[in-house]
């Protein structure tokens, strides 16, 4: 995203071939990106702005998309507090198994989603293992929005663990020691001087895990249950409308999360230039 | 210096200590008792003993390696030592914990906390102490800008560490450190990353603080002219032993072993003889005195300006010019001396006159004699 600072060029580096790698991202992404969602965005302008609202505003995509939204910003969410925990023991205990836990971290990224739903599934449905603990507790997870929450946890999570990871190895411990001498216990050593600094790290995975939680499909759909206005993703109303022929409606409602989720982004990648320029580079 | 020093400087007033109207800074003597350190099975220290009285500077000078960050983490606690024992005015530091020891650590790449200001890094230590011992919020600050106008940083507040240049970074690591009324203060190679300029306006800063704060301060380094220039008394390492202790001019003019013979300063070596209480280079008696070196073969140490130069010198030293040098004020002059092509190099007035090849003699007036057998750890 150039966005940031209006379309002010950041000045070119002493580094030769500044105007050639720019010209080839932007060809790049122009092939690969831009044009794509630009000829989604020109099926949508088909129906006008008034049809576009009305699609948009209508009660069943409205409530799709809060329903993709908030469960995707809870997931990511979750994810970042969580990642950061399991980044924080892989980085910095040793202990057997260390490895293989690591190696566990890629896993939903390797699965089918389907199968990964599938298998969430069958684990949280009434009469599944961990399903048939929770119903006689009154708690149903399976065919709700909570299924959608832990199947969208699921997919996200080695993006805030895989990107706070190396920034903790690399963290310096001479900080630490330096708070400690200072007079400031673990917890505070922990909150005041390393959180700080491993929050663009972390804001990073927690913008990756909320838009890979935004667009996910696959997975979403076997443990949501798909009712309409309770639990249908706004992707998969989008297939709907596909599959009746709305070819327009399907656009305009692909294009109106395109908007929340740029919006969203941009705030993050803001919240993270402000940081930047804090910290200096 | 007494172990209570009046502060001239208005530095922190101790509120943790009940408000004494007087502003004392409390500092501590330290010693280490036979300390060693073994990281896995390489002996970092090996049995290293030390006293440090109250309110001296002291310098850890020694090649790299010498174990002098190791000891210094061990003092401030960020390192426990395999045995021995470390005491701050006679007690057991080892049962403190880092934060407990309140030790002010500089370290050498300073370790700013990037994301706070100049003015939050200084105020950190104040800001993480329990409630009960911590000041408020206006105090803290007020603190923070007394000590920035202390170590000279007067305006630099809001910036962030990123924004300032080397010698400020230090400054402003040297001020959070200060902040917590350290009753220790452990420099890590100080000036290690700066240009000779800095280094030398740094150093007389950190000197001046020294006798304004009066806290007792160790500093390790690996310039020996910074360590003879600022310290009181300077502990030379080497392999995890220290070697000597001493004054600057100890140290310098009385190394107790070739090692800190060729350490410090410059220094030129020759293989000789002893016999009969008299020293030999080849066939040549020198006018040298053997003192209690015992008879055999023996290295002959001076410093290149501490030389007498002249033909008709009886029991000198008999050398060919090879090579000559301007050197500041002087000349310094390559001799080949002795039947094996050994050098020396010595100082002569820029005005003397002499040719390569040339023939000359020259009569150490000051050197040391050391047994060759002793070793010599920097070859
Ligand atoms: N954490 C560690 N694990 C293993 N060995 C260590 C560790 N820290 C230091 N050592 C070893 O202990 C010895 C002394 O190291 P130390 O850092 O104290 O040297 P130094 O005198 O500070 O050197 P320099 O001037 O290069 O900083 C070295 O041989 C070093 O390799
Ligand atoms: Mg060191």
């Amino acid at each position: 995203m150039a966005g940031a600072r209006g379309l002010a060029l950041k000045r070119p580096s002493a580094l030769p071939g500044f105007g050639l790698a720019l010209g080839f991202t932007l060809t790049y992404l122009s092939l690969i990106v831009l044009i794509p969602l630009a000829a989604l965005v020109l099926k949508s302008a088909t129906l006008g702005f008034a049809g576009f609202w009305e699609i948009v505003t209508g009660a069943r995509t409205l409530a799709a998309l809060r329903l993709s939204f908030f469960t995707s910003l809870f997931a990511a969410t979750v994810n970042a507090v969580f990642g950061t925990i399991i980044a924080w023991v892989l980085v910095r205990y040793q202990f057997p198994g260390r490895r293989l836990l690591d190696a566990f971290v890629d896993l939903p990224f390797a699965l089918p989603t389907a199968v990964a739903g599938i298998a969430l599934t069958a684990l949280y449905a009434p009469n599944g293992w961990i399903g048939s603990w929770l119903a006689p507790l009154g708690i149903k997870i399976a065919y709700t929005p909570n299924g959608i929450a832990i199947a969208l946890i699921f997919i996200g999570l080695p993006f805030v663990v895989r990107t706070v990871q190396p920034v903790l190895e690399e963290f310096d411990r001479e900080l630490e020691e330096a708070s400690a001498t200072l007079g400031a216990n673990r917890r505070q050593t922990v909150f005041r001087v390393m959180l700080p600094a491993l929050l663009p790290a972390i804001l990073t995975g927690f913008a990756l895990a909320l838009a890979r939680a935004v667009g996910e499909y696959g997975s979403v759909i076997f443990i949501a249950g798909n009712l309409p206005f309770i639990s249908e993703i706004a992707p998969l109303l989008i297939i709907i409308r596909l599959e009746e022929f709305g070819y327009a409606q399907a656009a305009a409602i692909g294009t109106a999360m395109l908007m929340i989720s740029f919006g969203i982004l941009l705030l993050v990648h803001l919240v993270q230039a402000w940081q930047r320029r804090r910290f200096g580079r | 210096m007494d172990a209570r020093v009046l502060n001239e400087v208005n530095y922190p007033a101790a509120g943790d200590r009940g408000g004494t109207p007087a502003q004392w800074v409390r500092t501590v003597d330290v010693s280490a008792e036979n300390v060693v350190r073994i990281f896995g099975t390489t002996p970092a220290l090996h049995g290293v003993s030390l006293d440090i009285g109250a309110g001296e500077l002291v310098a850890l000078l020694g090649p790299s390696g010498s174990g002098k960050t190791t000891l210094l983490r061990i003092l401030a606690g960020l390192d426990v030592p395999t045995s021995g024992r470390v005491l701050f005015d006679g007690e057991d530091a080892l049962k403190l914990t880092v934060q407990e020891r309140n030790v002010g650590l500089v370290f050498q790449n300073y370790a700013l906390f990037r994301h706070m200001t100049v003015l939050e890094n200084i105020g950190f230590g104040l800001r993480v102490r329990p409630r009960i011992r911590r000041p408020s919020r206006r105090e803290i600050r007020r603190r923070a800008l007394e000590l920035l106008d202390f170590v000279q940083l007067t305006g630099l507040e809001k910036r962030y560490p990123s924004q300032l240049s080397g010698g400020q970074r230090q400054r402003v690591a040297f001020a959070r450190a200060l902040a917590i009324e350290p009753r220790l203060l452990l420099l890590d190679e100080p000036f290690g990353a700066l240009d000779a300029k800095v280094r030398r306006e740094l150093r007389r800063w950190l000197l001046e603080i020294h006798t304004k704060t009066g806290h007792t301060t160790v500093f390790v380094t690996h310039d020996q002219e910074e360590a003879l220039e600022l310290a009181d008394r300077v502990v030379v390492m080497s392999e995890g032993r220290i070697e000597q202790i001493g004054t600057p001019d100890e140290i310098y003019d009385k190394p107790n072993s070739p090692f800190v013979y060729s350490f410090i300063g410059e220094s030129s070596v020759l293989p000789v003889r002893v016999e009969q209480g008299k020293v030999w280079l080849d066939e040549h008696p020198l006018d040298l005195a053997a003192g209690a070196v015992p008879s055999g073969p023996a290295r002959l140490f001076f410093r290149p300006h501490d030389v007498e130069v002249g033909n008709d010198l009886p029991g000198a030293i008999p050398g060919v010019v090879q090579g000559l040098r301007r050197h500041g004020g002087a000349r310094r002059v390559d001799l080949e001396v002795g039947g094996r092509g050994d050098r020396v190099e010595i100082e002569l007035p820029a005005d003397y006159s002499l040719n390569l090849s040339g023939r000359v003699a020259v009569l150490p007036r000051r050197y040391r004699l050391y047994p060759a057998t002793t070793q010599t750890n920097l070859s």
